[in-house]
């Protein structure tokens, strides 16, 4: 087949070449295909650019997308107002592109059908897909009442649904934020400092003089304001203390790296709390003026010095005892980073707890250098009739588990929804909206119980992912590029917001969330929750409320608004209120306390592999985002599957090489569906092997990704769960080796 | 342990994970190239020592095939050519610094000329020739006339597109396998060599054959020195030439490399040869096919390994 | 006037960013690249190193590839920019075969492609796009003869190096070390 274009070139040189003859003179000048230009590079002046902000992950950095003449999306550009990104989106916004140009997209509207005993989609037309969703949850109202229909959402999709959802009845809904995230965290600062750390976490990193990470891997987690931060402090030689058993890329350009033992960061917290107290180190005013606790802290940690840490951490004492020395001396201007993703053995929140009383000892919170006071402008509610109110949630359900969870449990909303596990209320149907949960949630068998149990499912999702099998519905968003969604109001050292509005037409027969939940609404009777035409009308209105307007942003795309509750940092020796119990900051919790916890963390040795097995670690890489992008041409061209890092040790006594593919079975015997590739490296101990989470999809529409390398989340059977918040720690897998194909001996 | 690994970007077709941008058509290009500039070269030679009469299959036969193998080597460079609908460009300009240049202009030279001198013979080859135009037969008339002129830029061409052969890859300093000064001469002589067996193959007169073993042996032994002389050279330059030299010497090309082109392309029908120089009846076609496909595989190895040897990564 | 860029391999942190900025801006087609990262581990744990590397064209002062091309597609501009003219390249080979980084790559379109400094966003007084989007702001470039351009000012008080120096072409990546 022959495209225009590759026409136009054959009959130029014709020309050309006829041209020779004619004359010999001026041939280089002979431009013959002028058009080539605008298939590799267009000028900025001759696109048109539309503001957005980005969501490809939850850092939502505001940018512009370039559109050319032919209403090709050609780039996505930072915003360089934006305090998020400073105008440098990172490689996954900038692959936004290929979330747009994905062919494999949702295209239609799917039903499930049975063929001949065989279950399959059968493409629906909007109507008919819609009617059918709304009468599902008609019934199940009627039947069981509305508070049974859970929410499952992640993103910016999850903003619309949560306003039908509460519309219609029900306050259950979850997101994988909370505890496959970021929940233990919260928990931990919110006792100690009556503030949660929230997104963009409010570390004042450009500012800092020791940065301290405990696991975070930022440089590969690329939240990118952070990134930013980060690598300005490498640029002024800040000292920056990692502790991670891989050599992350940041820990490579740190000025210690602590190669932890796994599951043991607890005690190395508690040691260093000690060498702040014992040797004096502690910022001694800021403890006197906010702390509450500290005797108790101080007689708390005796015991646990250096040398007690030695033994379990595996680093020296001498190291933890110089690091120590390194923070105090940085303090206030100090960051023992809370991290993101901490939901890893169970006790996280403690472990946080810890975090954050280091935090306290440094004087850091309030502190330029240290945690900053964030502030966010808050966008005026669209007027809409009141909310019923549900008789059950969540929270009823938990039966006092979990006290301090503030957000819905994913996996509680899961285990409600079988019947076996006789919850007092029972969950009957989903909406599932932008989580792929079977690669997102551990223990598989969990959620394929739950999936299997309910009446219904529908899945909101923009790409054929592994969660979308387990509809019975599915409904094709399109993409952020092509939408508008709720403004992006994230607290930051300035109040700010962002607009997101689409680029380009919707492709295919997509449709963007918001429309699809007013569509639903009106056809569940809520018509007034969703009294406008044009999602547009509902940001114009809120936009003029906040002194600007929809016609404005769509040309600024962000707008900075002043601080309203005071300076970033505390002066010093100011007086200050902390959101706790006892008003101070808590080095001994009270909250926890009451609840019977542990007011002051403590360490609890954790499992340690077997003979043969070593530790299941995951992170992320620098150009993918979970699951979702793995399948995006753009950013599968930069990394195509993940690896399997071992230590050289280890492949030496498995006889193990570099690209070499094998199969990871777990403690329970769950063995990798597709293999992976060997990665030999010294970047790692010897007690534990590292992944890249978010590969291994099992849907063959994923044409690209499918089967590419192997899957973290189908390893992770063993979680230990928060008794505090309902956490789901991970990282209590363990897994050994297998070098020939599993699946031929089954076969056979 | 060192871990050297591109994190991302480079996986491209025919680069990664390593060099893979000329494939067949460039070897059997080079090959066809001396294999033509051999059978000149010495039709050059014995016209200019007058031995038409004796030395006919090589002044007067096997020169038909020149034309033949240039035109069937130009067509596969051009085959090779990605963006072949520009090929003329070759000939919108003269690049001293590119072999690739000189090399295409020293074929619009030569594939003439051979074709020309080809054609002077014609009407001995086919008595009854009949060039059916009036000038057509004056040309030809005019070439017959200057044959001696035209031997003496034979010669010339002839030796300038046989090493062209070899710099067309010694250019290129980016390969280690082929940043040597030696390729030149080397695929000259290997070259001249498949051109002489050709000669002999075709000839049917003794006397001619028997000159001409001679001088191939002579050929076949300058080359063994040169290879020698080339790998000695490798082991005693930069790292990444001594690596390139060990693909030869205990690596993926060593069977290749020894068993068919040192020792059944050079060595074996060297000895064949001097066998039957000292009266020893070998089938004649034995020892040329063996130096033919000796060369053609020696510019396949070359073309191939010199791929696979780079500087970084 | 002398383009070059340095890259510094301690800020870097390998995110490919510069890789995906330069498909997008340049069209690139997938599967190709004009611009890479490698990463170098060495040592052994717990004491191990790593260098990553923002790889592209060198922009020779002593270019082969313009040397050894035959219709002189391959040539240098203004800055010392080496570029390839689309519609004058055959597709011959010789320019990939002769560059020691191999740095370009066979179009599918046909022609010879590589890394351009993107000269139509300097023309116009923009940054490269690999330059404007890296997050980390290790890529430093600019004209090399202005003591006071971004990568005059990024060379001055470090260590550098360049890959390769023994081919001999004069590479104009500087790797700060
Ligand atoms: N590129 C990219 N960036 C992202 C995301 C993404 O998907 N892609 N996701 C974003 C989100 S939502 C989140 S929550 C964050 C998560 O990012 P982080 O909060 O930085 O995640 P961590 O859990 O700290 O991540 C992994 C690191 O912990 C180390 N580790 C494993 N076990 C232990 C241990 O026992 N002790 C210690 N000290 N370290 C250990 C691993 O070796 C690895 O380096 O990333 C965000 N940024
Ligand atoms: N094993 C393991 N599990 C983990 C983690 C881990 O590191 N390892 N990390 C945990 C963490 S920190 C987090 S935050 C969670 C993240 O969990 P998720 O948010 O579930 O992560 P993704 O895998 O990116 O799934 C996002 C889904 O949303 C869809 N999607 C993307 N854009 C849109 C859109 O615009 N509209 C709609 N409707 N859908 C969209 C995608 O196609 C995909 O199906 O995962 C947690 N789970
Ligand atoms: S950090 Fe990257 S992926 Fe996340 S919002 Fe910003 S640009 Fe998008
Ligand atoms: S964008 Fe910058 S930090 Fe990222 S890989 Fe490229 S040069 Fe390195
Ligand atoms: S790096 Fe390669 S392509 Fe670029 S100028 Fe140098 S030799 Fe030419
Ligand atoms: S491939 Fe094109 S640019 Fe390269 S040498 Fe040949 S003609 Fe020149
Ligand atoms: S300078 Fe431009 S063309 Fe070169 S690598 Fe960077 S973005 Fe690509
Ligand atoms: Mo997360």
């Amino acid at each position: 087949m022959k495209t225009r274009r590759e026409f136009i070139k054959i009959s130029a040189v014709g020309a050309g070449a006829a041209a020779i003859g004619l004359s010999a003179v001026n041939i280089a000048g002979l431009k013959l295909v002028n058009a080539a230009n605008d298939q590799t590079a267009v000028s900025d002046e001759e696109m048109t650019s539309f503001p957005t902000y980005c969501e490809v992950c939850f850092w939502k950095c505001a940018g512009w997308t370039y559109v050319d003449k032919h209403k090709n999306i050609r780039k996505i550009i930072g915003n360089i107002e934006d305090p998020h990104c400073n105008g440098r989106l990172c490689p996954r916004g900038t692959g936004g592109v290929g979330m747009y140009t994905d062919e494999d997209r949702l295209k239609t509207p799917l039903i499930r059908e049975t063929v001949n005993g065989e279950q399959v989609f059968r493409k629906a037309s909007w109507k008919e897909a819609l009617d059918l969703v709304a009468s599902k949850m008609k019934d199940v109202a009627n039947k069981y009442g509305p508070e049974s229909f859970a929410l499952f959402n992640h993103g910016a999709p999850g903003e619309h649904f949560k306003h039908l959802l509460h519309a219609y009845g029900s306050e259950n809904e979850g997101e994988p934020a909370w505890a496959q995230c970021r929940g233990p965290r919260e928990v931990g600062f919110s006792a100690t400092f009556g503030s949660w750390i929230g997104s963009p976490e409010p570390t004042d990193i450009r500012d800092t003089n020791c940065l301290v990470l405990i696991g975070s891997h930022i440089g590969e987690n690329m939240h990118n304001g952070q990134v930013q931060e980060v690598a300005d402090i490498i640029g002024r030689n800040a000292t920056i203390i990692t502790v991670d058993p891989r050599l992350s890329t940041v820990a490579s350009k740190s000025k210690y790296w602590l190669p932890i033992k796994p599951a043991t960061d607890l005690a190395l917290l508690l040691s260093w709390i000690h060498v702040l107290i014992y040797e004096g180190l502690y910022n001694k005013d800021y403890v006197e003026q906010y702390t509450m606790g500290f005797e108790q802290l101080k007689e708390h940690v005796k015991d646990m010095t250096p040398e007690w840490a030695y033994g379990i951490t595996t680093i020296e004492p001498s190291i933890i005892r110089k690091t120590a020395r390194e923070m105090a001396n940085a303090a206030p201007a100090v960051i023992v980073h809370p991290g993101r993703h901490v939901v890893w053995y169970g006790d996280d929140s403690q472990r946080e707890r810890a975090i954050a009383i280091l935090n306290a000892l440094l004087g850091s919170w309030g502190k330029r250098g240290g945690f900053y006071f964030k502030e966010a402008i808050s966008v005026p509610k669209y007027p809409h009739p009141q909310y019923p109110h549900p008789e059950w949630s969540w929270k009823d359900n938990l039966d006092g588990k979990y006290p301090l969870s503030s957000m819905a449990i994913t996996t509680e909303l899961l285990a409600a929804s079988i019947p076996e596990f006789e919850y007092k209320h029972q969950i009957k149907a989903w909406m599932v909206a932008g989580t792929n949960l079977p690669l997102t949630i551990p223990n598989k068998e969990l959620f394929k119980t739950a999936a299997e149990a309910v009446e219904f499912i529908v899945v909101v999702d923009t790409m054929p992912m592994d969660i979308t099998g387990y509809g019975d519905v599915v409904l094709p968003e399109c993409t952020y590029l092509e939408r508008f969604d709720a403004l992006r109001a994230a607290p930051h050292r300035e109040p700010n917001i962002a607009l997101r509005m689409p680029a380009v037409e919707p492709k295919y027969e997509t449709k963007p969330s918001w429309w699809i939940a007013k569509q639903l609404g009106e056809r569940l009777g809520l018509g007034d929750f969703f009294d406008y035409d044009d999602f547009s009308e509902v940001l114009d209105w809120q936009l003029k409320k906040m002194g600007t307007s929809l016609d404005e942003m769509k040309k600024i795309g962000i707008k900075m608004f002043d601080r309203k509750s005071g300076p970033l940092y505390l002066a010093d020796g100011e007086e200050y209120h902390f959101n706790t119990n006892s008003g101070k900051i808590e080095l001994y919790s009270t909250e926890f306390a009451e609840l019977g916890f542990d007011p002051m963390p403590k360490f609890t040795k954790h499992p340690e592999p077997e003979d043969g097995f070593y530790r299941l670690i995951y992170g992320r890489a620098p150009m993918h985002t979970f699951s979702r992008t793995s399948n995006n041409h753009n950013l599968f061209d930069l990394m195509n599957e993940n690896s399997v890092w071992i230590n050289p040790k280890v492949a030496e006594l498995w006889d193990l090489k570099t690209g070499q593919k094998i199969w990871l079975q777990n403690q329970d015997g769950i063995v990798s569906t597709f293999p992976i590739k060997v990665r030999v490296t010294e970047r790692i101990r010897w007690d534990s092997v590292y992944m890249v989470h978010g590969f291994g999809h099992d849907n063959k529409k994923l044409t690209r990704t499918f089967g590419r390398g192997a899957s973290d989340t189908q390893l992770i059977t063993n979680v230990m769960v928060d008794p505090m918040m309902g956490g789901t720690g991970m990282r209590g897998n363990f897994v050994t080796f297998i070098t020939e194909n599993p699946g031929k001996e089954a076969e056979a | 342990m060192k871990e050297e690994l591109f994190i991302s970007g480079r996986d491209i077709p025919n680069i990664d994970p390593f060099l893979n941008i000329w494939h067949w058509q460039i070897p059997l290009y080079l090959f066809l190239g001396g294999l033509a500039a051999g059978i000149m070269f010495f039709a050059g030679l014995f016209t200019i020592m007058g031995k038409e009469k004796e030395m006919a299959t090589t002044v007067k036969w096997a020169p038909f095939l020149v034309p033949i193998a240039l035109v069937l080597g130009l067509f596969a460079l051009f085959l090779d050519l990605k963006h072949e609908m520009y090929f003329w460009r070759l000939y919108t300009t003269v690049r001293m610094g590119s072999p690739m240049s000189w090399g295409a202009w020293t074929l619009m030279l030569v594939t003439p000329l051979s074709m020309i001198w080809s054609a002077t013979y014609l009407k001995e080859a086919v008595p009854n020739w009949n060039w059916k135009f009036k000038m057509i037969e004056q040309t030809i008339g005019f070439f017959t006339k200057k044959r001696r002129e035209m031997a003496w830029a034979m010669m010339f061409l002839a030796v300038v597109l046989g090493v062209y052969t070899g710099i067309l890859l010694s250019a290129f300093n980016a390969r280690p396998l082929w940043n040597t000064s030696i390729l030149g001469p080397l695929f000259l002589v290997s070259g001249l060599s498949t051109g002489l067996a050709t000669i002999i193959w075709m000839s049917k007169n003794k006397t001619e054959r028997r000159i001409m073993s001679q001088i191939d042996i002579v050929l076949i032994a300058v080359e063994l020195f040169l290879i020698v002389h080339l790998f000695m050279g490798f082991l005693s330059a930069t790292a990444v030439q001594v690596e390139a030299a060990e693909l030869f010497l205990g690596g993926q090309f060593t069977v290749t490399f020894w068993v068919f082109v040192v020792i059944l392309g050079l060595a074996f029908p060297a000895v064949l040869e001097i066998l039957e120089l000292r009266g020893f009846h070998i089938p004649i076609w034995i020892p040329a096919l063996l130096i033919l496909f000796g060369g053609l595989v020696f510019r396949f190895v070359m073309v191939e390994a010199g791929q696979i040897t780079r500087y970084l990564y | 006037m002398r383009y070059a860029m340095a890259i510094d391999t301690k800020k870097c942190v390998g995110c490919s960013d510069c890789v995906v900025a330069c498909q997008t801006e340049n069209n690139v087609p997938h599967g190709y690249c004009r611009d890479w990262i490698v990463e170098n581990v060495s040592g052994a744990y717990p004491i191990v190193e790593i260098e990553l590397r923002s790889e592209r064209c060198n922009h020779c002062e002593n270019a082969p590839c313009v040397r050894c091309c035959p219709t002189g597609a391959s040539h240098t501009v203004e800055g010392g920019i080496v570029m390839v003219t689309h519609d004058e390249c055959i597709g011959c080979g010789a320019c990939i075969q002769s560059c020691p980084y191999d740095a370009r790559y066979s179009h599918p379109d046909g022609y010879v492609d590589k890394c351009t400094f993107c000269q139509h966003r300097l023309e116009k007084g923009q940054n490269t796009a690999c330059v404007d989007v890296c997050p980390t702001k290790c890529l430093h470039f600019g004209d090399i003869e202005d003591p006071y351009s971004d990568v005059s000012l990024a060379l001055k008080n470090r260590s550098w190096k360049v890959l390769a120096p023994e081919a001999g072409t004069k590479p104009q990546l500087y790797f700060l070390t």
